[in-house]
């Protein structure tokens, strides 16, 4: 259909932006590869790689992959400064639907632990946590005292083959996102409270501040996608926008209450991806099922386009989710990768050019979370437009 | 690879926080926001409308203004005009009744002095006659005296004789 209507808009606006972009992703592959190779280098013995998580910074060889994943994936616990025992953490709760039910209690519990080392029993139950994921306990410990079995595929890739249960905490994803919804709600029932106060003069303070982004969102994202119909999308657009970029901005700050990794979680933007989707299939006229089902196309090529139309149904979803994910986690993972460029050299010397480089990344990561909040938002208004545009 | 298999208990923390968000925010902030919004546009436009409004009515009535003024300088001309036709007739009536007037007063006073003329002659007629008549009986009675003392009294009479 007619994606032109996006590019010819915002080509000409965006266009600085989107060679910055390339220039990234460009940068990305290589941050990858290296990675990678680390990887590949790292998960020769998964024990060790686990302890060396813990202790990133001592002698025995400093293991980036995990450090960059510990920091990207989601956590039990919320490290407000300092290290393990000799920090300030958050200890958040754990929620668990067990065999035996609901059990709940701090992670305090675990110590600080990430590699199955220490069992905590509750309701008659035995638990362990690695690699950020509460199992069910084996009896004994084995060789390294870690009470999970760990196991190596032919391809080098360790993991864990005990059973898990349910785990429904409140990590350091689900804190962050609650924080921010908080915050959301906060600031825009103030902006609202603003428009009754000042109804129809000028706007004051936040609420001037955040109206030209809501209007940008209405004439800039829906408007041109939904046409006349925008307003009742409108609460669920601007809702994505701001959470997406909120959740984005939290996720560069590097000490608390940012730093967790929300929207660079497939969970999440699973989670909006599938919203968009479900508004996209429930709202749909029949010219949308029309287009789907019986394509405008010669009937000899019917067969071929309806499967074709199906498929990109759900492709153009997951595309949302996969997009969203994976340009913050890559994001996150580069400036992660500069950073450890220190401890791979282990040099002072990398540390300027380091630094400038992680700086740099940063305040081009503060575009991205934008953008992709924008991107978001305006793939959605236009999948939404797309099946409830009258004719075409 | 982990990163790319959603956990369930954040699948379902997510969808509740984002649909409670998606709740609260369009309860309580985006319909007022966009009311406000959607109210202020349409004040703003029905302000401009109105001054454009206002702005037309002005022009009309300061073209109604125009035209009366117009109206009011052609009248006042038109009634000049008329007040000095109207001056001009009653001058020249006038002027035509005081020479009819003059001219009958003329032709009075020239019939008048006609009779007095005719009057006048008859009396010089009579008196002329009278003297004659007397002039004739003294020269009758001196004309046998004296031939030169007959023309002498004649010429004397003939002195002491006013014309009247």
């Amino acid at each position: 259909m007619d994606y032109n209507r996006v590019f010819v808009s915002k080509v000409k606006r965006l266009i600085v932006v989107f060679t910055l972009f390339s220039a990234f992703l460009g940068f990305n592959t290589t941050a990858f590869a290296q990675v990678d190779s680390v990887a590949a280098h790292g998960h020769e013995a998964a024990a060790p790689v686990a302890h060396g998580d813990e202790h990133g910074k001592e002698e025995k060889g400093f293991d980036i992959t995990s450090f960059i994943f510990h920091h990207i994936s989601d956590s039990h616990f919320f490290t407000i400064f300092g290290h393990g025992d000799h920090g300030v953490t958050l200890h958040l709760p754990i929620i668990l639907w067990t065999d035996n039910g609901l059990v709940t209690f701090s992670s305090s519990a675990f110590q600080f632990d990430d590699a199955g080392k220490v069992v905590v029993e509750k309701n008659g139950q035995r638990f362990a946590i690695a690699h950020n994921k509460i199992y069910y306990a084996n009896a004994t410990a084995d060789a390294h005292g870690s009470y999970v079995s760990h196991v190596t595929d032919e391809k080098g890739e360790a993991y864990v083959t005990n059973a898990r249960p349910l785990d429904f905490s409140i990590t350091k994803n689900v804190f962050s996102m609650l924080l921010s919804i908080i915050v959301l709600v906060i600031v825009f029932t103030t902006v609202a409270a603003g428009y009754k106060k000042r109804a129809g003069k000028a706007p004051k303070g936040i609420q001037s501040f955040l109206e030209p982004i809501i209007l940008f969102v209405r004439d800039d994202i829906a408007r041109p996608n939904l046409g006349h119909k925008y307003a009742a999308f409108m609460p669920y657009l601007l809702s994505v926008f701001f959470f997406i970029w909120l959740n984005n901005m939290l996720g560069l700050v590097p000490f608390f209450p940012g730093g967790a990794n929300v929207t660079g979680n497939i969970a999440l933007t699973v989670v909006l991806a599938a919203a968009t989707f479900l508004i996209t299939t429930f709202k749909a006229n029949k010219y949308y099922w029309g287009h789907i089902l019986n394509p405008p196309v010669p009937w000899w090529l019917k067969p071929l386009m309806i499967p074709v139309e199906i498929f990109g149904m759900f492709t153009k979803p997951i595309a949302l989710a996969i997009r969203l994910f994976a340009n913050i986690t890559a994001g996150h993972i580069l400036v992660m990768s500069l950073l450890c460029l220190i401890f791979i050299f282990n040099s002072y010397a990398v540390a300027p050019a380091s630094i400038f480089f992680a700086v740099f990344i940063g305040l081009i990561e503060f575009l991205v979370a934008f953008i992709q909040a924008f991107i978001f938002t305006i793939l959605s208004a236009l999948f939404i437009g797309m099946a409830v545009e009258e004719h075409h | 690879m982990d990163l790319l298999i959603p956990e369930v208990g954040l699948l379902v923390w997510n969808t509740i926080a984002f649909l409670v968000l998606v709740f609260l925010l369009g309860k309580f902030a985006w319909k007022p926001i966009m009311k406000g919004i959607h109210d202020r546009e349409q004040s703003i436009d029905e302000a401009l409308n109105k001054a454009e409004l206002a702005r037309q009515e002005m022009a009309r009535l300061s073209a109604q203004n125009e035209d009366l003024m117009k109206q009011a300088r052609e009248e006042r001309d038109q009634i000049l005009k008329e007040a000095k036709s109207l001056k001009d007739s009653i001058v020249n009536e006038a002027k035509n009744q005081a020479q009819a007037e003059g001219a009958k007063l003329i032709e009075k006073a020239r019939i008048e002095i006609e009779n007095q003329k005719k009057a006048a002659l008859a009396e010089l007629k009579g008196q002329v006659s009278a003297l004659s008549l007397d002039i004739a009986e003294r020269v009758l009675r001196t004309q046998l005296d004296d031939k030169a003392k007959q023309q002498e009294l004649v010429n004397n009479l003939l002195k002491d004789v006013e014309l009247n």
